[in-house]
Parts: C-alpha cells; sequence; structure tokens
C-alpha cells in the first residue's frame, strides 16, 4: 500500500477533513486495475517515436489535499512515469491553501527518501471547471458534495457571517448536494464531455447509492460518441446509509470495444 | 500557481468561452517568486507538445521575460540547444506568480491572485 499524505496541518473547522470518501478515492486510483487503465492509457504513445505529452490530473474539490497530493506523490507507482501534470480546484480559499500546503508537504517527504513526484502546477479557487481551458485535462478526480440536502449553498462571497457561521458555511459546500445529493454533481457531469482531453481523457467520480448510481451511468451512457462508465470500486457493503462507490468515465476508442 | 498553469486556464465567464480572446489570461502588475528545481529536460519535452506557444510568447512578454521565437521549437531543437532549454525551466517550471491578476481579453474581468491562489469565483452579476 502506498502511503497517505499528512493532512495534519489542514484546519477542518473549515475544510473537509479525509474520510471514508477520499480513502475509496486513493484506494481505487492506486488499485492494481487502475494502475493498469491508466497505464495502459497514457504510456501507449512512449512506444512509437513520439513521446506521449505529459497527462495533466486535475481535481475538483481538493479540500485538505490528501487525493490530490497521493496520486502527485505516487505517480511514478499509479501512471508508470513521473512527468505528471497535477492541479487542484476548489470553491474554498482555505481548502485551497491546504491542498497547496499538503502537496508541499508530501513532495518534499518523496524528495528526502529520494522518490519522484509530479509537477503540482497549483490551486485555483473556482466554480467546478469554468476556469479550466476546454479539451486539456486528462484525468479529473471528483468527491462531489453528494448528500441529498433541500437547499443548496451559494457559491458566492459570504458577507456579515459571524466567524462560526462562515466556517460552517463552507463546510457545507464541501457536502451539501442539493436534489438526490446530485445538483453539483450533474453540472460537473454535463461540462466533461468538453473538459476531458477528447480521447485520452478520463473521469473518477465519487457517488453515494442516494445519488442513484444506476440513473446516474444510464445518462452518462446516452452521450453515446464512444462514452463509456463503469463502477470501478465501492465500500460500505454492510447497510450504512452512505454506500458508495467510484465510477470511471472514459472516451473508448470508436473501433476497439469498450475494455 | 505556476506560470504553466496559465496554459490551461481561460476567463470563467461563458459568454467568453466561443471568443479566441479569453486565452491566454492577460498577467497584470504580477509578483513572481522562483522556485529553485533540478533541471528536468525529460519533464520539459513532454510537456512542450502541449504548450500553446503562441500564448506562452503573449504570457512571457507580459511577465518580462526574453522574448521567444515565433515558433515552438521541435524536441530535437530544444534538446541541443541549452539556452533555450534554461530559458523555458525558469518560465514554465521555476517560475509562480504570488500576487497581481489575471485579465480576460475578451470581458476585460480581472482575477486576483493572492497568496499564489487565483480566485475565478464571479460576482453575482457574472454568473
Amino acid at each position: 500500500m502506498l502511503p497517505t499524505p499528512s493532512t495534519s496541518h489542514v484546519s477542518f473547522d473549515r475544510v473537509y477533513e479525509p474520510a471514508e470518501d477520499s480513502y475509496l478515492l486513493l484506494d481505487t486510483l492506486s488499485s492494481e486495475s487502475e494502475k493498469a487503465f491508466l497505464q495502459k492509457r497514457f504510456n501507449e504513445a512512449s512506444e512509437k517515436s513520439n513521446a506521449s505529452p505529459s497527462p495533466l490530473v486535475v481535481e475538483v474539490g481538493s479540500g485538505s489535499g490528501v487525493v490530490l497530493s497521493f496520486v502527485d506523490a505516487h505517480c511514478e507507482a499509479i501512471f508508470g512515469r513521473a512527468d505528471i501534470l497535477t492541479a487542484g480546484v476548489d470553491v474554498n480559499l482555505h481548502a485551497c491553501k491546504a491542498t497547496v500546503k499538503t502537496v508541499d508537504v508530501t513532495e518534499r517527504d518523496q524528495r528526502e527518501f529520494g522518490k519522484s513526484h509530479g509537477f503540482y502546477l497549483g490551486n485555483v479557487a473556482a466554480d467546478l471547471l469554468s476556469a479550466v481551458k476546454a479539451g486539456e485535462v486528462d484525468v479529473l478526480i471528483f468527491n462531489p458534495p453528494y448528500v441529498p440536502t433541500p437547499d443548496l449553498p451559494s457559491t458566492l462571497p459570504r458577507e456579515n457571517l459571524s466567524a462560526f457561521d462562515l466556517d460552517s458555511h463552507l463546510l457545507s459546500l464541501s457536502y451539501a448536494g442539493g436534489a438526490d445529493g446530485m445538483e453539483v454533481t450533474n453540472r460537473l457531469l454535463a461540462s466533461i464531455p468538453e473538459i476531458l482531453h477528447p480521447t485520452r481523457g478520463c473521469a473518477y467520480v465519487l457517488l453515494c447509492a442516494q445519488n442513484k448510481p444506476e440513473t446516474v451511468k444510464d445518462e452518462i451512457r446516452k452521450w453515446g460518441n464512444g462514452w463509456a462508465v463503469e463502477a470501478v470500486s465501492s465500500s460500505g457493503k454492510k447497510g450504512g446509509w452512505e454506500k458508495l462507490q467510484i465510477v470511471r468515465i472514459w472516451r473508448a476508442s470508436d473501433a476497439s470495444p469498450i475494455d | 500557481m505556476k506560470v504553466l498553469t496559465l496554459n490551461f486556464l481561460t476567463c470563467a465567464v461563458k459568454a467568453c468561452k466561443s471568443s479566441t480572446s479569453s486565452f491566454p489570461l492577460h498577467p497584470k502588475e504580477c509578483e513572481l517568486v522562483s522556485d529553485s528545481i533540478v533541471p528536468n529536460p525529460a519533464l520539459l519535452t513532454n510537456i512542450l507538445p502541449r504548450v500553446d506557444w503562441s500564448a506562452l510568447i503573449t504570457i512571457s512578454t507580459e511577465l518580462g521575460f526574453p522574448t521567444l521565437p515565433p515558433t515552438a521549437p521541435t524536441i530535437e531543437e530544444l534538446q541541443s540547444d541549452e539556452k533555450m532549454m534554461a530559458e523555458l525551466h525558469t518560465l514554465l517550471l521555476e517560475t509562480q506568480i504570488s500576487e497581481g491578476s489575471l485579465v480576460c481579453g475578451n470581458c476585460g474581468h480581472e482575477y486576483k491572485i493572492k497568496e499564489g491562489i487565483a480566485n475565478f469565483l464571479l460576482p453575482n452579476h457574472l454568473v
């Protein structure tokens, strides 16, 4: 097992604390099957005369930075190459700062032990992928606010709130998902065909049972154009209300069957 | 944020997406810091194919870096040109923007950068 990055420097009063969903993402991205998928997808060109360009990994809602720093630190084990570009997006500025710090600490650790890490570009504060250029993202990672809630908290800047209410508001952005817990995820899914690299792009999105994952997957399959989706891991099978699964969304090449 | 990040960012305003002038965003009054990074020619040559060269020329000039040639070097040219390799290493891998703003060439909206983090959250009237 690859070591989990330390997030002990993060204030969890206003940044989402790594939990079961975060760890499921770590386990999934470093699983043998996903390593094989990613290594095949991003190393194929290296056997030809042209080296494939450095893949860009973007995490939306990077929070404490535990997932992004994990991918950045262990990219050689996951992708089979260390020239991976990583970047984070979060609607919460404190989370952006936390991710920067966590990646920094984790990369330092890697160097101290003579190990490689990816190339971290930085974090931006933004609403989902609104500031990301179309067609550039190779691997998108999203642990959404997936809890069903009556209302969706606003991402607009809050004023006249007490420090406690402000922190509560920031935390709510990390979990409150509106109807079926899908309001934010649906907006992200809608942007995927445009944002991902047209041939190499793939996305890992976490869903909980209340998100109606079968319906979500059926909708994605309707995109056509070679788009495919598959659950690649799950947890919480013992019957907690929050049974989780991670789906991989990718474009299978038009000619070959989905592999 | 690294200067290379600008290769992947555009204006967050929906109406600007169809305009070619929304990319690249223009750095304005930026404070730069330089990380010292061990030269990594393999990384640079693997990044180069996905860099929008004409955008990089604009960004480089606006940040006050040496003028880049009008066309991107091929991988072979880059590998045999130590000076170009060093310049791109400094610009793309070592340089961070810590403070300042990024301006959209289409709508003119300014995105502030503070402590190295650009803020693309739009005010109510632009959402």
